[in-house]
């Protein structure tokens, strides 16, 4: 029982905002202590830990590449060829990368994506110049909405596409915990195939949401230059 | 063969040649702290390998991943005022190079997928050249090296240090909370170690009415989003509720089909990585990234998009597992 005071450590900090480094750090060795292991245990715990999860920290190698591109000016270049794809609106380019970061995790291709290699580089630049082109000049308010969208569409897409792959983090964990823990035998695919459904509500559920961010942003930003256009669009969805 | 190690001593490397950086960029008013940070961080990629293979104690490994917690803990670490280009140079090079910006970064995912995938195949002399079960990771550490050649190239850029230069400025502005999910990964094996699991199962058991199993797919969905909230990482909160709910009483008790309870039940912890700051990774460091004012601003985006899914995955449980 008392084992779960670690848990309300986590709780605390959480709604007292410490910083999650402290908290974490401090709920790991309370937990350790509560549970009886000595203080070697606890620091050996840390350190093998530490170890065997490098993997989530090696996207770092590919900043350099980026910032170097970005030097030259890779986000404006981003924002000039969304300018040229007339019909493609904020909420359809996202939307679409969406279908194409789910798709292509559910191939196995997780590192294809994510907030450092694409999403600052190039997903939130178009998502944002495709807003501009519509609109002109966004406030920093909008602006910050449409890049919280392109994080989202990454994330989500992500999440919701990798499960229905084999050889992923989260089927090997289940399977690897599962059958070493009941002695019983569950195969990947059988997992994989279930992961299906929920990526399908996944993708009409966000991908309608993010299709819903054009409405909302003609009805921020109806402008006199923009409020025709938003019109425009408006009954024709209710000619539909 | 090509091992995995390897490319963590590259990564480890950019991180000691990044802290060697920060420790002389006086426009960094915590430049001490920072450089401490970062080099521990670098060393820790490399000592790791020998804790890996068992050739080290890994407690000096845990007294400096304590350390780093009190560095960026009690904020220690600052950032610089990146050198870089303004605006007006940045919209001339990209007219005068045009789409071709685009290729190294799109170099890098192609090269990861020909590894993963074409690459894993072959063999010499009989041993793979790729690392085992490393392909991936192996891929991606190429993707980014042949990456960084085509973009020198393609910016004329001779000078290696503008490039690192650059990746830090990126890294100083993700700060510490690039460590929190690996953090987060120790706290799960710790909890896992302490029962943790079994305890929150005995408590369940208790408050659960007998054979009521809409409410038992509800609890066990709902309980691994709230665990995955307060740890950050669904995979901490998988073998805690599973060992409490999902095993004993769901598939167990009311002989749910596992794989539609465990593969969902996964998914729903997914539900709630989307909506928690502890997920550093996935939340605060795109925020860091795209440099917006309200750091929640991606998972505000992501909360209506998790409760609806949440939704979705106990209707799947409670319509396909039984």
């Amino acid at each position: 029982m008392i084992v779960l005071l670690g848990v309300l450590v986590v709780i605390l900090g959480f709604a007292t905002r410490r910083n999650p480094l402290l908290v974490v750090g401090v709920a790991g060795i309370a937990t350790g202590l509560l549970a009886k292991l000595s203080p070697q245990e606890i620091l050996a715990a840390f350190g093998d830990g530490f170890a065997s999860s490098r993997s989530v920290t090696i996207f770092v190698i590919t900043l350099p590449v980026i910032g170097l591109l970005e030097r030259n000016g890779l986000q404006e270049q981003a924002r000039t060829l969304i300018g040229r794809l007339g019909k493609l609106t904020t909420g359809r380019f996202l939307a679409l990368y969406l279908a194409l970061r789910q798709l292509t995790a559910a191939l196995g291709l997780t590192s294809i994506g994510g907030p450092a290699q694409s999403v600052r580089p190039m997903v939130a630049p178009m998502a944002e110049g495709a807003a501009e082109r519509r609109h002109g000049p966004l406030p920093e308010r909008v602006r910050e909405r449409v890049r919280s969208y392109s994080a989202s569409a990454d994330t989500v897409g992500l999440f919701f596409g990798e499960d229905c792959f084999l050889a992923i983090g989260s089927i090997l964990l289940i399977t690897g915990f599962v059958n070493t823990t009941y002695h019983t035998h569950l195969e990947p695919l059988q997992l994989a195939l279930w992961a299906i459904p929920t990526a399908v509500c996944a993708f009409l559920i966000h991908g309608f949401r993010l299709l819903r961010l054009d409405r909302s942003l003609d009805h921020d930003l109806a402008a006199p230059g923009g409020r025709s256009a938003a019109e425009g669009s408006r009954t024709a969805e209710e000619a539909k | 063969m090509i091992k995995a190690e390897w490319f963590y001593w590259l990564v480890g490397a950019v991180f000691l040649a990044m802290a060697a950086q920060m420790a002389v960029d006086r426009s960094n008013p915590k430049r001490l702290g920072s450089a401490a940070f970062w080099g521990l961080l670098g060393g820790c990629f490399f000592y790791s390998s020998w804790v890996v293979e068992k050739k080290a104690p890994a407690e000096p490994l845990g007294v400096a991943v304590l350390a780093m917690v009190c560095l960026g803990g009690f904020p220690l670490t600052g950032r610089g005022v990146p050198r870089t280009t303004t605006t007006e140079q940045r919209v001339a090079t990209a007219a005068r190079l045009g789409s071709k910006l685009f290729v190294p970064a799109l170099t890098i995912p192609l090269v990861a997928v020909v590894c993963a995938s074409a690459v894993k195949h072959w063999h010499i002399g009989g041993q793979p050249v790729l690392e085992e079960g490393s392909e991936t990771i192996l891929g991606l550490g190429f993707g980014a090296i042949v990456g960084l050649l085509v973009a020198m190239v393609v910016v004329r850029e001779r000078r290696p240090s503008v490039p690192l230069h650059a990746g830090r400025s990126l890294l100083e502005s993700m700060g510490w909370a690039l460590l929190l999910p690996q953090l987060l990964a120790v706290l799960g094996s710790i909890f896992q170690v302490a029962g943790v699991g079994t305890q929150v199962g005995k408590i369940t058991e208790q408050l659960l009415p007998d054979g009521q199993k809409y409410i038992a797919v509800a609890v066990y969905c709902v309980g691994m989003a709230l665990f995955t909230i307060i740890m950050g990482n669904a995979f901490a909160a998988f073998p805690v509720m599973t060992a409490a709910i999902g095993w004993p009483v769901l598939i167990q008790q009311m002989h749910g089909d596992p794989p539609v309870v465990l593969a969902v039940g996964m998914l729903a912890g997914f539900c709630g990585t989307l909506v928690t700051p502890m997920a550093a990774n996935f939340n605060l460091v795109p925020a860091a990234l795209l440099e917006l004012k309200d750091q929640y601003g991606p998972i505000k985006a992501q909360i209506p998009t998790a409760g609806a899914l949440l939704v979705c995955n106990i209707a799947i449980i409670s319509l396909f597992a039984f």
